[in-house]
């Protein structure tokens, strides 16, 4: 078995309000997601990615995060929470043809235990508020992660363009 | 199509150890990857890396990490090793620190960089780091080890080493 491959894409041709990975098998070692992304959020150029596992919506996601803002850099968390939510992307008012870059890494996605999980984006725009963060994220849950929805935390629509790509890597 | 990315080996603990070691690494591929999950029943325990077992004041590291509430940088020079994970506020039983490095040139005759990734999030607490490392010597790097500061990391703790080919 090839050790990074391809399991799915979801290249948008149209706006869309989700973008789901499901059914993802069980054959792989780690996933990695990795995605260009850019929301039709009115008048702000930053939007945030939610990132719902499983279709759990249960109080088990947890977040520490370390971002920048150009001018100063910061630090916080979320507990107990509903959904991932802080990684930053680019909402309607970022400079036209920008997108957010985005990797989701999640080790040992089938193992029966907690899932510690890394993400890392950017929301570079040429503009003064651009963002810049890198999170530990831990989904408390021991279920094999079978689906991922991806969706604007402030409820907006991925536009065209906008492009999302599932790998499993296999140590097999 | 050449596979570019290729499995090299991997540990899986199945006693609880202070150390996992990947030896005799080959020079025929560009990069190396090595992603490791590791836990431990030691609270406070952080890792450590080091190349070819040279424990000389021959690393050095600048990183910048986040606790959930501040932000921060540092750096160490001269160290006998590279900060690896879980550093400054430890982990314990039942927590999972994922730490991703990639080692660049690692066969060249030039001085050795890596990037690391250091993520754990504990519900509460926690922290995320994102650290720079260099090792003063221009030999091929042949060996890896992970290491405690004291403790050991648990039964289950994995890690894996991946080349990456450019050609």
């Amino acid at each position: 078995m090839a050790t990074y491959t391809l399991i799915s894409s979801n290249v948008l041709a149209s706006s869309a309000a989700s973008v789901t990975f499901s059914a993802i098998p069980a054959t792989y070692t780690d996933l990695v997601v990795r995605a260009s992304i850019r929301t039709d959020r009115a008048g702000n150029n930053i939007d945030l990615l939610k990132l719902v596992i499983n279709s759990n919506t249960s109080g088990v996601y947890s977040q520490t995060v370390l971002y920048g803002t150009g001018s100063a850099a910061a630090s916080t968390r979320i507990s107990s929470g509903t959904e991932f939510y802080y990684d930053f992307i680019n909402g309607a008012a970022s400079t036209s043809n920008t997108f957010a870059s985005y990797e989701l890494y999640i080790p040992s996605y089938t193992v029966s235990q907690n899932k510690p999980m890394s993400s890392f984006s950017v929301q570079e725009d040429n503009l003064s508020s651009a963002r810049i963060n890198a999170d530990a994220n831990l989904f408390s849950s021991t279920a094999a992660i079978t689906s991922l929805t991806y969706t604007s935390n402030n409820a907006a629509n991925f536009v065209s363009g906008s492009s999302f790509y599932l790998y499993g890597i296999s140590n097999a | 199509m050449a596979t570019t990315y290729e499995k090299i080996a991997t540990t899986t603990l199945g006693s609880a150890s202070s150390t996992i070691t990947f030896s005799s690494i080959a020079g025929t591929y560009t990069d190396l990857r090595l992603v490791c999950v590791y836990t431990t029943a030691n609270f406070g325990i952080y890792t450590t890396l080091r190349f070819n077992s040279d424990s000389g004041s021959n690393y050095s590291d600048t990183y910048l990490i986040g606790d959930g509430s501040t932000a921060s940088s540092a750096r160490d020079t001269g160290a006998t090793f590279i900060g690896f994970g879980a550093y400054p506020n430890g982990i314990s039983s039942g927590q999972f620190n994922l730490v991703e490095t990639d080692i660049f040139s690692y066969a060249g005759s030039t001085y050795k960089t890596c990037l690391i990734g250091s993520s754990l999030d504990k519900n509460g607490s926690g922290d995320v780091q994102r650290l720079v490392g260099l090792w003063r010597n221009t030999a091929a790097i042949t060996s890896i080890t992970i290491q405690t500061n004291g403790g050991t990391m648990s039964v289950g703790s994995t890690a894996t080493l991946y080349g990456i080919k450019a050609a």
